[in-house]
């Protein structure tokens, strides 16, 4: 099977040998209405309102949607507008702790029984991708066509990162509780799990707890960039290619994080839904690197406090890893449902861009064998027809292309304008 | 609230590569090449060398500075140019000649097209051309090697190429007439070796292009190892034929360029009015490069095609 390319970069993976530590509460948390891929949530709580810990705070009619709930005990300060790192703006719930985390009084186990009711739940729970997309689960796991594999996503091929792999080696046991579930409810008869190599002891304790297992493979992936890109890891672990225009499950695959089925286990568990987080604070102005569990809204301040970070000296500050995160502008900002890490960088110059040279590195560097520079040359122009031939479409802005330039291009961002000018299908 | 931070689009990292680091390789890989010329042609091959490196820099700094453009000397791409067109002339070229070709190359063939990277011709090969044609005298004038035994007295000759009578021994140490730097195989090689290691250049372009002399001069009856050690082959093949700006950006593509490049110098050698046609059939397909890239575009993975258009174009 030929090999897609991909790039190698430092790892950095600092905390790796960092158990998960819990962040004390904080005084306040701040609940944005959108931390999924798509319609905003409306809120459903008013100011001075009482809420627990799993009281449903967001909810919306729309399709494409997870409701969100609160990740404290105490009181509705204030509903505010909150500029997202994405430009946007939606409401967002402030809730004043009250220190006790009182848990809502509805919240108890779930009944696993049909399907149907597995997807209500699993909408109920606010669960969404936690490997970065938050795409919402309940509707990952509905596909319209038959599925044969699900894909489980241990690659974690990030700089820096690391909750991941704490849980696969903390809680292996409720990642594969989780898998198990979804196989059973969805009627799929197998899983791969693709844990990159880079992480031996993960694959270790994977392949231990499977060896009984037929229809649970693990899969020890290069550990190269950017081995977790769904499509990426599709390709890697069963050999399918989702082809342009296609969804995994058009080719029979779901693909889910170890995050998410170590949620929906716990979840089913105990009936607590998507309140807290796992993610590792890193990065050249973090004193202490570490990996903790905060509450969902927890202000990305008191984390990195919590880390022993000289706040005043950070001149960016990213939500996720270095590849493929976001920029955060403030470190007020609160941490969200999909947020798998905070770096908080204290040595970023930004890149002088030269000419192109045309060494064709970009070209090499695109897992789907895409054309940066060409594609480029094409935007500038505002050819449209040259930009689909070029399948600019395809690219799914894991920045390969912009990291090896030596000309510092901004080449994927270039790749995400350019998908603005085609045609809407 | 506290003061608004960097934000930027993905990737927040990138790698150390840059164009100045990529060029001080080429620099690094051509000092093998200008040692063994000092070693064999003696001080006046450094001083061509400086005058080239000189003339070449100051050029591009004085176009950029009447253009408006952002200063681009410190890339280092000037710096290569000089070396590679004076390890393309003959020790023996007077001082003011070899100033014209760094002049023409900088300013005609790389500034007017628009600096690094836009250029559709390497600027040392025109250079190179540009002296040929104008100073056939001078630029066919080959000093002979301090260390030539055969013939001493004797201050210049003819290239080998033309003679045929050098060993392959002599030929692959530099100890015979011909440019600067394109006399010793042995000086190439450890450069091309290099670049290759360091990942600058792809064996493609340098592998098919003197394959393709080869494998003719092979089924011709022809010397073979000969015709690959005289004349510029090597230098040709393995620092201009690996030009980024001006050869084909996929491998396939560099590979269609060795291979017709190969086809140009054969037929110049053999049957076209100059000895040496290296230079030529690297301008020759440099020109055809906007073409061979056309047809060696990468299909993307999971790419479809409408099954319309392919009536289309059938039709």
């Amino acid at each position: 099977m030929k090999r897609l390319n991909s790039v190698h970069l430092k790892h950095c993976k600092n905390t790796e040998d960092c158990s998960v530590e819990r962040l004390p509460l904080p005084k306040i948390v701040k609940i944005p209405m959108s931390m999924h891929m798509g319609a905003p949530c409306n809120p459903l709580v008013k100011v001075k309102d009482q809420v627990f810990v799993g009281t449903k705070i967001g909810d919306t009619d729309a399709f494409m949607s997870a409701p969100i709930h609160s990740s404290v005990s105490g009181t509705v300060k204030a509903i505010s507008d909150y500029l997202m790192a994405n430009g946007r703006t939606c409401k967002m719930v402030e809730i004043e702790t009250d220190g006790n985390q009182t848990v809502d009084e509805n919240i108890k186990p779930i009944n696993l029984s049909d399907r149907a009711s597995f997807l209500k739940s699993v909408r109920e729970s606010g669960a969404v991708g936690l490997g970065g997309a938050g795409f919402p689960t309940h509707i990952k796991l509905n596909p319209k066509t038959p599925i044969d594999i699900l894909v489980v996503n241990g690659a974690e091929c990030e700089p820096y990162i690391t909750s991941d792999y704490r849980l696969m080696l903390d809680n292996p046991k409720r990642i594969l509780g989780g898998i198990k579930k979804v196989m059973k409810v969805c009627g799929i008869p197998k899983a791969c799990v693709g844990i990159e190599a880079n992480k031996p002891q993960a694959i270790a304790k994977f392949k231990e707890l499977t060896k009984d297992m037929e229809e649970i493979e693990i899969h020890e992936l290069p550990s190269t960039y950017p081995q977790g890109a769904e499509k990426v890891l599709i390709y890697s672990t069963t050999g399918r290619i989702v082809a342009e225009g296609e969804l995994p499950s058009d080719q029979g695959v779901i693909v889910m994080n170890v995050s998410t089925a170590g949620f929906l286990q716990s979840y089913f568990e105990t009936g607590m839904p998507l309140v807290e987080r796992t993610l590792t604070i890193d990065g050249s102005a973090v004193k202490k690197p570490c990996n903790i569990t905060v509450p969902i809204g927890t202000p990305i301040r008191d984390a990195l406090e919590y880390a022993q970070t000289d706040i005043e000296s950070i001149n960016k500050l990213i939500m996720g890893g270095p590849m493929m995160g976001m920029c955060v502008y403030s470190v007020d900002s609160p941490i969200i449902k999909m947020n798998n890490a905070i770096l908080a960088l204290n040595d970023y110059v930004p890149p002088v861009t030269t000419d192109c040279i045309k060494c064709g590195r970009c070209i090499k560097a695109c897992p789907f064998n895409l054309m940066p520079r060409e594609i480029e040359l094409a935007y500038k122009t505002k050819n449209v027809s040259q930009l689909q031939k070029l399948k600019v479409g395809l690219c799914m802005n894991c920045g390969s292309c912009t990291y090896v330039c030596p000309a510092k291009r901004p080449l994927a961002e270039t790749n995400q304008l350019a998908k603005g000018l085609l045609p809407r299908r | 609230m506290s003061k608004n931070l960097t934000v930027t689009s993905s990737p927040h990292r990138r790698d150390s590569i840059s164009t100045q680091k990529i060029m001080l390789m080429v620099i690094i890989a051509l000092l093998p090449s200008v040692v063994a010329s000092a070693i064999y042609f003696g001080g006046r091959a450094i001083l061509l060398i400086a005058v080239c490196v000189a003339t070449c820099v100051l050029t591009e700094f004085i176009c950029r500075k009447l253009m408006k453009r952002n200063q681009t000397i410190s890339d280092l791409s000037a710096c290569v140019t000089g070396i590679l067109l004076a390890l393309n002339l003959p020790v023996t070229l007077p001082i003011w000649e070899a100033i014209i070709g760094s002049f023409v190359a900088i300013a005609v063939v790389k500034q007017l097209f628009g600096g690094i990277g836009q250029n559709f011709a390497n600027p040392a090969i025109v250079g190179r051309i540009v002296l040929m044609l104008s100073f056939t005298a001078d630029m066919t004038t080959w000093a002979i090697p301090k260390y030539y035994q055969a013939s001493e007295g004797v201050i210049t000759g003819a290239t080998p190429l033309v003679s045929g009578d050098s060993s392959y021994m002599d030929l692959f140490l530099g100890n015979v007439g011909g440019c600067l730097g394109e006399t010793s195989a042995l000086a190439i090689l450890i450069g091309g070796l290099f670049l290759i290691v360091m990942r600058v250049i792809t064996p493609s372009a340098p592998i098919s292009f003197i394959g393709t002399v080869a494998l003719l001069t092979f089924i011709t009856g022809g010397d073979v190892l000969y015709q690959v050690l005289a004349g510029g082959l090597l230098l040709g093949a393995f620092f201009m034929a690996t030009d980024y700006s001006t050869t084909p950006i996929t491998e396939k593509g560099k590979i269609i360029f060795g291979i017709g490049c190969g086809i140009i110098t054969f037929v110049i050698r053999n049957y076209g009015g100059y000895p040496e046609g290296v230079s030529f059939s690297i301008l020759l397909m440099n020109i055809l490069t906007p073409y061979i890239d056309r047809l060696t575009m990468t299909k993307p993975v999971g790419a479809k095609y409408p099954e319309k258009n392919k009536e289309e174009v059938s039709k």
